[in-house]
């Protein structure tokens, strides 16, 4: 600050008896200031490269803007120049964190493309693995977004636990992160033996570790100051935004696409969609750490009563759809992860469009973040829950 | 291995239009295998969608597009006549607009239809059209629970009034559409790039950009290496 010391200390520039010459400077010089400032794209907050322009007043945010396209990677031409059954693996690369949601998507929406229908049995294994996808998804969610806000442990806690579902991941497909589980028309795997027993163990064995992670923080004072009333968003607000997912159930509005327009095996099992009433940063823990209770009771419904029968649909060996276009879209953790998809007739997708659910999500960051201070952005980031991976495609 | 990947890659040159051999192939290979020709992958192709008679791959039920009416359609089609056609496919409707009545019609469906939800806005570009592009509105009512698309074409060049201002999501997808085909949005409030470099030339999902195309003039200048190849 370029003032004097002896008009600071004397009320600074408000004083009518100083005798510098110059014009009147407002209320207080200390809002005078704006500050731009750049926040990322290396920035370890920012969960991955995104990059965000604050403008500040102070510590206050009067408004940002984020500058993203760092990950692009061109997957949409990427798919114009392979066949279906080769730009499949492609998408675990988008949300990598939840590679068997994105597979899901993009089989089913060529499934109804190509007019046929994954066989039950079929059905009920990604509905349990795209379940615990979603588990592991909220945890990394969770370790990450605690870490960002100044809790260390639930980051250990999460990770030891998300460790389980990458096990069963890798016996089922050999894969842990980018799993490419499911093909287009079924399932390419049989589940292997002992898998109902294995995914029961661990439902026993992760249910009392979600009442442990909120055992270190849903009371937690210093959590509940930091998340409480930060990053408030309306329902309205969420719709006019496009924002889905977790973050428009804790605004208060009850949507999910497995319940309105149900895909896979959804419609046969009892669950609740968790709703918010405040739409704040504390209302979307909340939401999402309730989903991975519900999750936990889809899974057992679905474990214990796999169908039996074939896990492939009669699905040609070169897949040419007829000439059309197909939306499809599924509730993957973060939110309607769409495709829109355009056939020619011939054996690469003419176009396809992916409606990616953390790209439209961010879009509110700038809404959410304005009147709060520098260190809330960081949790507002956190909260919502963007992998940039998908962001950029 | 050897076996199956020469069976897999000689199914996989068919194109449109080619021998139903390939379709009826033994099932027993399990993964296809790495692609012979990765490093000669198909750049954009260009032709036009062939007919019909080229897709075939369930012999007994092909899907067709067909007319679609409701209350809405019957109430639009009689104010606005043939500049707007409804059809069906696979379940999923959609409108097919004149690109004069875009503004209109996207704002009626939303004040008074309920559709209060813009899922995506994107493009489709076929080269060979005298009006080059597709541009395709995705929307959902949440009272409703109805998808509905909307569909327009438009030439090169040309541009169409933003909706940004009828849904607020509209803005970042209508600039990713800018970015992606260079489509002029107007009235959009901040139309630039978003996710390639601002100063970058060519818009990459047109067909006539090659997948191996870069804009190597930015790449040479703002990366300092020769190729990003």
């Amino acid at each position: 600050m370029n003032v004097p010391a002896k008009d600071s200390s004397t009320g600074g520039a408000n004083t009518s008896t100083s005798n510098l010459e110059f014009e009147e400077p407002g209320e207080t010089y200390l809002d005078s200031n704006e500050l731009i400032i750049n926040m990322g794209p290396q920035h370890p907050a920012t969960h991955g490269v995104l990059r965000v322009i604050l403008k500040l007043d102070g510590e206050r945010v009067l408004g940002s803007e984020c500058v993203i396209g760092y990950l692009h990677r061109g997957v949409e031409k990427i798919a114009e120049n392979r066949t279906y059954t080769m730009f499949n693996p492609y998408v675990d690369r988008m949300d990598y964190v939840a590679a068997v949601s994105n597979g899901l998507g993009y089989c089913e929406a060529v499934e109804k493309l190509l007019n046929v229908e994954a066989p039950p049995r079929a059905n009920y294994i990604r509905v349990i693995l795209t379940e615990l996808n979603r588990i592991a998804s909220h945890q990394l969610w969770l370790g990450t977004h605690a870490l960002d806000i100044g809790a260390m442990t639930p980051l250990f806690y999460t990770f030891r636990d998300r460790e389980e579902i990458l096990k069963i991941f890798e016996k089922y497909c050999g894969a842990r992160l980018t799993t490419h589980a499911f093909r287009i028309g079924g399932c390419q795997y049989e589940t292997y033996a002992g898998f109902e027993k294995e995914v029961k163990n661990f439902l026993t064995f992760v249910a009392p570790k979600i009442d442990e992670y909120e055992a270190l923080l849903t009371s937690n004072r210093i959590w509940m100051e930091r998340t409480k009333n930060v990053g408030v968003i309306s329902g309205p607000d969420c719709i006019a935004l496009g924002v889905t997912g977790p973050v428009l159930r804790a605004s208060g509005v009850q949507w999910d696409v497995r319940k309105a327009q149900p895909y896979a095996a959804y419609s046969e099992f009892d669950f609740d969609i968790p709703v918010g009433t405040k739409g704040d940063t504390y209302d979307r823990y909340l939401v999402r750490m309730a989903e991975m209770r519900q999750s936990l009771r889809i899974i057992e419904q679905a474990v214990n009563s796999i169908p039996e029968g074939p896990i492939m649909a009669r699905v040609p060996k070169v897949i040419k759809p007829p000439v059309g276009e197909i939306y499809h879209s599924i509730e993957s953790p973060k939110g309607e992860l769409g495709y829109f998809i355009v056939s020619d007739g011939s054996t690469q997708p003419y176009r396809l469009r992916v409606r990616p659910p953390s790209f439209v999500n961010l879009q509110a960051l700038d809404l959410m973040v304005r009147g709060l201070l520098v260190a809330d952005v960081v949790a507002v980031i956190g909260t919502i829950d963007i992998v940039l991976g998908e962001v950029d495609r | 291995m050897r076996c199956e990947f020469a069976i897999w890659s000689k199914a996989f040159r068919q194109q449109p239009g080619a021998n139903d051999d390939a379709l009826n192939m033994a099932d027993e290979t399990k993964s296809p295998g790495p692609p012979e020709d990765v490093k000669n992958p198909p750049l954009g192709r260009t032709e036009e969608r062939p007919g019909a008679k080229a897709a075939a791959p369930n012999k007994d039920s092909v899907p067709v597009a067909v007319p679609w009416t409701s209350p809405m359609v019957e109430k639009y089609r009689s104010q606005y006549g043939s500049g707007l056609d409804a059809q069906t496919y696979l379940g999923q409707h959609y409108l097919t607009v004149d690109r004069s009545l875009i503004p209109n019609i996207l704002r009626l469906l939303r004040v008074e239809e309920q559709f209060d939800y813009c899922v995506d806005i994107t493009a489709v570009h076929y080269p060979k059209r005298e009006r080059q592009f597709d541009l395709i509105w995705m929307l959902y009512s949440f009272s409703r629970n109805e998808r509905l698309r909307v569909k327009t074409q438009i030439a090169d060049g040309a541009s169409i009034a933003s909706s940004v201002s009828i849904w607020p999501a509209a803005n970042w997808l209508e600039r990713e559409v800018f970015d992606m085909f260079g489509i002029q949005f107007d009235g959009h409030p901040d139309l630039k790039r978003i996710l390639l470099p601002d100063g970058w030339k060519g818009h990459p999902l047109r067909k006539d950009y090659g997948i191996l195309q870069q804009d190597q003039e930015w790449v040479q200048i703002n990366l300092g290496i020769e190729s990003g190849q």
